[in-house]
């Protein structure tokens, strides 16, 4: 019997001389119905079973990086709303606590109250839509991602009440935020907020016990702690293969040390760890929007003299616990009005780089949800 | 001229219009196979345009929305606009494909779809094709759809399409077993493979015959197969595969969207796709058709007589009418499972038909034996019922258990300190 060897991993296909087979290369993607945007993957396939996996990236791409540094500061602001389209809030929130860092630039409490609520707001949305696509992935016909979507346009209400847009918010300002929640904002947050967890036990009680779900999710998809930590993964997808990093806790940015928050923690680092985590997170999140709304202070909420200001030479990498993971802008002033280097650290990027470990001796089927359960969005990948 | 009988009244007028062609009896045979056969060919398009706008309501009742509205009152001319927009779409076929092949592939699929309707009885002398062996016919040419969807998966020269139609094979040949035997049970029962013959064994058990009207109203529901526990079981699993066979959700892996595009459908378009999507729907009429037949007493509803007639066979609701009742109500479940379930993965679905319902299946022919030669009190089955519920129970328990193994829990999750 005659096996021949595939990079890049041993993997051996049978070729004897009375039977001759081959791979089945697949590009799947850029047009694809669940690459989740213009993403592609050269998949070769043995059968069903994926022997190689090639994640291509870049059709996307629109220079957001050299677009920064050619404008002002606050030039960049609205185009980050635009890298991972979702979560325009958090991606707002590290920009604004990247030039803040370097400019030295204080934050008034009423201020950081607002962005917590935004941000925790931001991953109950996406979390719960996170879940909704999984679930499209798996073959579901739409029906728990329109539950999902129902619950995430309450939440995109408050945000248009608040910015004046559903997901290009442009709502964070350096020192604080750009303007006051209008009256009735909170009572309603508070309403939303308290509906959630209603929603949650329908999730979980429809989804959670589901028998195809179990089968599909679990140990499907493996992503071993010391891979998860070595390829620098972050966000829920390194937690539910148990590894205890949460910036939120690490960093204590903001005013996150005030709330009383717990950290979910999977144990096999599989799909259904990584769609457990989701569920679990958006329970803290809302406890965490409990505690906000509860005692968030009056006062003012920017910092007039942080507009057209000019830094000096000095650099700084600002991150937050964004929904995807370390969401984080690296940023170099050489003393202009415009930065000198602008980086941007992109959870789903990172996130992306293990999807072939994950992948290999799996089902094609496989491959689209441990897709599904990395979280990615092509804008923030590709940039 | 008889009374009228509302549930022979086509019979009766079909016979009346024959009765014009005595003097011509090969014009007569003639218009005979097309009366039986066009209003086939013109109901179940007419079903699948309302199973499509009801699919299209009914999961947009299941996902929070409304649905189409934008066609006619509540959407319904919703079929005819996507008709009509199939129809005046660029039939598109890739450059690269075995072109006959591509062309052939929607008319082979249609063909016996439509034909293996002609075996199903809907209403007492009521049968387009009064076989012998239907049940047998009904399966043989059901399989073919197999070789229409691979034919499909060939020709368009698609690596997803390929995948699609090798996926069907797979899936179609696994499920054909299940599927058969458990119709295995009832023909084993009744003794015959006419159809016809089988939905006049579910009618009216003999010990109810005996008593009263009101309980005579309700033996037409008695006697059907699903009923007994060969029957529940048989039902159930027949159900399931027949689900396979025709490609619904959860088992729809050969047109897996999120996986695989549409697969064999990926490079149909316009008519051919319509026609694709039609048989579809056909088949699934027909095999719901052949449960009804099977396990749900077929054209048998509650005895009903018209208050103007002292025919004792005189029926007030006509018997097709509850058989298309009971063919929409399995579509109705069929759509409800599509809002409800995700899809299986492809070794999954394999271990499922062959460690499951396979193994259910053999064990309820069994059942089937035992409950057929069981005493009886009174021509009740007091000792096969309770003991074939029992052990196709058992069976099913044992054999999920075996199954289910340790690889699947819910887990409890811990949080850091």
């Amino acid at each position: 019997m005659n096996t021949e060897t595939i990079a890049p991993r041993e993997y051996q296909i049978y070729s004897g001389d009375d039977l001759r087979t081959n791979v089945l290369e697949i590009s799947m993607g850029p047009q694809h119905p669940s690459t989740h945007g213009v993403f592609r993957m050269d998949v070769s396939l043995d059968g069903e079973t994926v022997v190689k996996l090639k994640p291509v990236f870049g059709y996307l791409h629109r220079n957001h990086e050299k677009i920064a540094e050619t404008t002002s500061y606050l030039g960049s602001m609205p185009y980050t709303d635009r890298l991972d389209y979702f979560c325009s809030m958090t991606n707002n929130w590290a920009y604004a606590l990247a030039v803040e860092k370097m400019a030295g630039l204080a934050v008034p409490e009423r201020a950081e109250y607002i962005r917590v609520i935004m941000a925790e707001l931001t991953r109950l949305q996406n979390h719960a839509s996170l879940v909704g696509f999984l679930t499209n992935d798996l073959g579901a016909s739409g029906t728990p991602l329109l539950y999902a979507i129902r619950e995430r346009e309450h939440i995109l209400d408050l945000f248009e009440w608040a910015s004046g847009a559903r997901m290009m918010c442009n709502y964070m300002r350096f020192g604080g935020v750009r303007n006051d929640l209008p009256s009735g904002w909170l009572a309603q947050c508070k309403k939303v907020v308290d509906d959630f967890p209603a929603f949650m036990d329908e999730f979980e009680t429809l989804l959670t016990g589901n028998e195809i779900i179990l089968s599909r999710c679990q140990n499907v998809g493996v992503l071993p702690r010391d891979l998860a930590i070595n390829a620098s993964i972050t966000g829920p997808c390194l937690r539910a293969s148990g590894v205890d990093y949460d910036i939120r806790k690490v960093d204590k940015y903001g005013v996150y040390d005030r709330f009383d928050f717990k950290v979910p923690l999977g144990s096999v680092g599989d799909c259904y760890d990584r769609f457990m985590i989701r569920l679990l997170e958006m329970r803290e999140s809302v406890k965490i929007l409990k505690q906000a709304l509860a005692t968030i202070p009056e006062g003012p909420v920017n910092d007039s003299k942080a507009r057209n200001f000019r830094p000096k030479p000095a650099e700084a990498y600002g991150r937050i616990e964004g929904p995807k993971g370390e969401l984080g802008f690296y940023l170099v002033s050489d003393g202009t009005p415009k930065p000198h280097r602008y980086h941007v650290r992109p959870p789903s990027f990172i996130n992306l780089t293990v999807l072939e470990d994950m992948c290999l001796g799996q089902k094609i089927a496989d491959a689209v949800i441990i897709l599904g359960s990395i979280d990615i969005v092509l804008g923030e990948v590709d940039r | 001229m008889t009374p009228i009988n509302p549930d022979q009244l086509i019979v009766q007028l079909t016979q009346w219009a024959l009765s014009f062609l005595d003097s011509y009896p090969l014009v007569a045979v003639l218009v005979a196979i097309l009366l039986s056969t066009v209003p086939l060919v013109a109901v179940f398009p007419i079903c699948f345009a309302i199973t499509t706008w009801l699919e299209r309501k009914g999961l947009a009742r299941i996902q929070n929305r409304i649905g189409p509205n934008r066609t006619g009152f509540l959407g319904m001319l919703q079929p005819i606009a996507d008709g009509i927009k199939m129809l005046l779409k660029e039939d598109i076929v890739p450059k690269t494909s075995d072109r006959l092949a591509h062309f052939l592939a929607p008319v082979v699929l249609m063909v016996p779809a439509f034909t293996i309707l002609s075996v199903l009885p809907f209403n007492r002398n009521m049968i387009p094709a009064a076989v012998d062996t239907g049940v047998i016919l009904f399966f043989a040419l059901g399989s073919v759809s197999t070789l229409a969807v691979f034919m499909a998966g060939w020709s368009s020269r698609n690596k997803y399409s390929l995948l699609g139609g090798m996926r069907a094979i797979a899936q179609m040949v696994s499920y054909e077993l299940p599927l058969v035997l458990s119709g295995v049970t009832v023909i084993m029962m009744t003794g015959s493979l006419d159809t016809t013959k089988i939905v006049a064994q579910q009618q009216l058990s003999e010990w109810i015959q005996s008593s009263n009207a009101g309980l005579q109203c309700l033996g037409q529901i008695i006697g059907w197969n699903v009923f007994t526990p060969w029957g529940f079981a048989g039902f159930l699993i027949f159900f399931v595969a027949s689900l396979a066979e025709i490609n619904r959700c959860p088992f729809d892996l050969p047109e897996a969207d999120s996986e695989i595009v549409a697969g064999h459908l990926t490079e149909y378009s316009g008519f051919k796709y319509a026609l694709f999507f039609m048989s579809e729907y056909v088949s699934a009429f027909a095999i719901n058709g052949l449960s009804t037949t099977l396990f749900l007493g077929g054209w048998s509803g509650p005895n009903i007589r018209p208050p103007w007639s002292d025919d004792p066979n005189a029926l007030l609701i006509p018997g097709f009418v509850w058989f298309f009742a009971k063919m929409f109500a399995l579509m109705l479940v069929m759509i409800w499972i599509r809002g409800t379930l995700p899809r299986l993965r492809v070794d999954h679905l394999m271990g499922f038909a062959w460690k499951f319902l396979l193994p259910l299946a053999i064990m309820n022919i069994f059942v089937g034996g035992f409950y057929y030669y069981a005493p009886r009190w009174h021509g009740i089955p007091v000792v096969g019922w309770p003991i074939g519920f029992l052990v196709m129970y058992l069976s099913y328990e044992c054999i999920g258990r075996l199954n289910r193994g340790p690889k699947t829990a819910q887990r409890v999750y811990h949080y850091a300190s």
